[in-house]
């Protein structure tokens, strides 16, 4: 028997997908033209998935930083922080994000992937409890299998059932540390943070969240859903990332932890990676200044989403139940989905496939992103797309339902 | 007169089938992945019913070692025990 056998019905399903003569999972750009445009298959395509809510990419500003950032400091560390040392800028945006958060400690990692990987496996261990909502994202699950705590889920976004299954486990011993999402990368919906706050409180837990797709999208400071919902003194540790709004790569982590310090010396995820490069650090800085200056940025993308969302909406798509820089259509079947994945490419736009059990619900989803860059004739293009081959594949007739999926 | 594997096997059949939408037969010999045709994220769901249905918290660490139904009630049984 090969390795890979046990994969078998992975490999199957994916083969049966391109049989269809589509590879959504390895789409090609052939040129990235700006935050927006691409070049696929020959054809110039709007970027529409892309989870560029900033249009940060092609900063004039950020660019130049980067490419100074490399000139000096070469182009990277070529080893983690505990093993070749920190350099300047990595202290500099340590500093940066906590002052924007207003947090005692911020730690930065190579991906957002692995800052969730390097709280949840650090924070709680054997004998602890976590509650993740039934939604979160694979990085929390997988931080979550590294940690040996006990893992409950919690129905997604219902404190009530949180509180239900925290009320479980009354009588054992050892920390709950709650986990949820600013906004859910998949619908774009989001926590419901004043009564997961109540309910934290009432059972003693801790809370974390994980702002990953709200970072410079939603507070009046751009701070995530904790800063909309005013509650950020209630979130013991917030998370996310540098690889959407910031248009790099990279995680964080905060909080007001007394003696915080010490997850530098037993986080693996944290210990054991190469750090961020220099360019990728410098862009990130200013990226962040960008965000703290223009508050203006915020308004034009909730702008540019009410047009996708709305225009969707009116059409009788299936969306989320809230607009968001995250749009998502639901489609009934698998096949269909692929197909209008692939006419709406082959009309220019460009957007994510999403399949079970990537999926809430288990239904398939085309998920858009929208961005600040998006003008108003690229969003109204994407709509006349989506009209003609939602047209084509049955997708309107369905009397103007818009239905709140979460 | 059955036993309580038999009863918690019973009842693992009857919320799988609800939360798939569709009657699975089982057994305590079934296979989850390979026979109830279960992706991980439907076991995980079908687990958070089962705690309602049990009043009682499964945690999902503990499907590691799950790959019947018969290993699942047996982990059932053992957490009711537990409380």
């Amino acid at each position: 028997m090969g390795l890979l056998d046990k994969h078998k019905s992975y490999s199957d399903a994916y083969g049966s997908i391109r049989e269809l003569g589509a590879d959504p999972f390895n789409v090609k750009f052939e040129a990235v033209l700006s935050p927006t445009e691409g070049v696929v298959n020959g054809r110039p395509t709007i970027l529409l998935g892309t989870n560029n809510y900033l249009g940060l990419t092609f900063d004039e500003s950020c660019i130049e930083a980067a490419v100074a950032a490399s000139r000096s400091l070469g182009t990277g560390t070529t080893g983690s922080r505990i093993a070749n040392g920190s350099f300047g800028g990595h202290i500099e945006l340590e500093q940066a994000i906590a002052d924007f958060y207003g947090r005692r400690t911020a730690m930065t990692f190579t991906t957002g992937y692995q800052a969730n990987l390097g709280i949840l496996s650090t924070l709680v261990g054997r004998g602890d409890h976590l509650l993740l909502d039934a939604d979160s994202h694979a990085s929390l699950y997988d931080g979550a299998r590294l940690g040996h705590a006990e893992i409950i889920r919690f129905r997604h976004n219902d404190p009530d059932d949180l509180r239900k299954r925290l009320q479980r486990l009354k009588g054992q011993p050892g920390n709950r540390l709650i986990v949820t999402e600013g906004i859910f990368s998949m619908l774009g919906d989001v926590a419901p943070l004043k009564e997961i706050v109540e309910v934290k409180k009432e059972m003693d837990a801790y809370l974390m969240v994980d702002e990953a797709h709200s970072l410079g999208v939603l507070g009046e400071k751009g701070r995530g859903l904790a800063e909309a919902e005013g509650v950020e003194a209630d979130v013991d540790v917030i998370t996310g990332t540098f690889s959407k709004s910031l248009g790099a790569i990279g995680g964080f982590l905060v909080s007001d932890m007394a003696d915080f310090e010490v997850m530098r010396v037993v986080c693996r995820p944290y210990m054991f990676t190469a750090s961020l490069p220099p360019s990728v650090v410098a862009s990130t800085l200013q990226a962040l200044r960008r965000v703290v200056e223009e508050p203006g940025l915020r308004a034009r993308l909730n702008a540019n989403a009410q047009r996708l969302y709305n225009g969707l909406a009116k059409m009788g798509l299936e969306l989320g139940p809230r607009c968001s820089p995250i749009v998502a259509v639901a489609v009934d079947d698998q096949p269909r989905a692929i197909a209008v994945w692939k006419a709406l490419l082959d009309q220019g736009v460009y957007l994510n496939l999403a399949l079970p059990p990537a999926t809430p619900d288990s239904k398939p989803l085309l998920r858009s992103s929208i961005s600040v860059a998006h003008t108003d004739d690229q969003i109204d293009q994407v709509l006349r797309a989506f009209q003609r081959v939602g047209e084509q594949y049955g997708l309107l007739d369905s009397n103007s339902k818009q239905r709140a999926s979460a | 007169m059955e036993t309580v594997t038999d009863l918690t096997v019973h009842q693992i059949g009857r919320t799988a089938s609800a939360v798939m939408n569709r009657n699975v037969d089982v057994t305590a010999e079934s296979e989850i992945g390979r026979d109830l045709g279960v992706d991980s994220l439907t076991l995980m769901n079908i687990v958070m019913e089962l705690e309602d249905v049990f009043e009682l918290s499964i945690p999902i660490d503990r499907l590691a070692d799950v790959e019947t139904v018969g290993d699942l009630a047996a982990l059932i049984n053992e957490l009711r025990g537990r409380g």
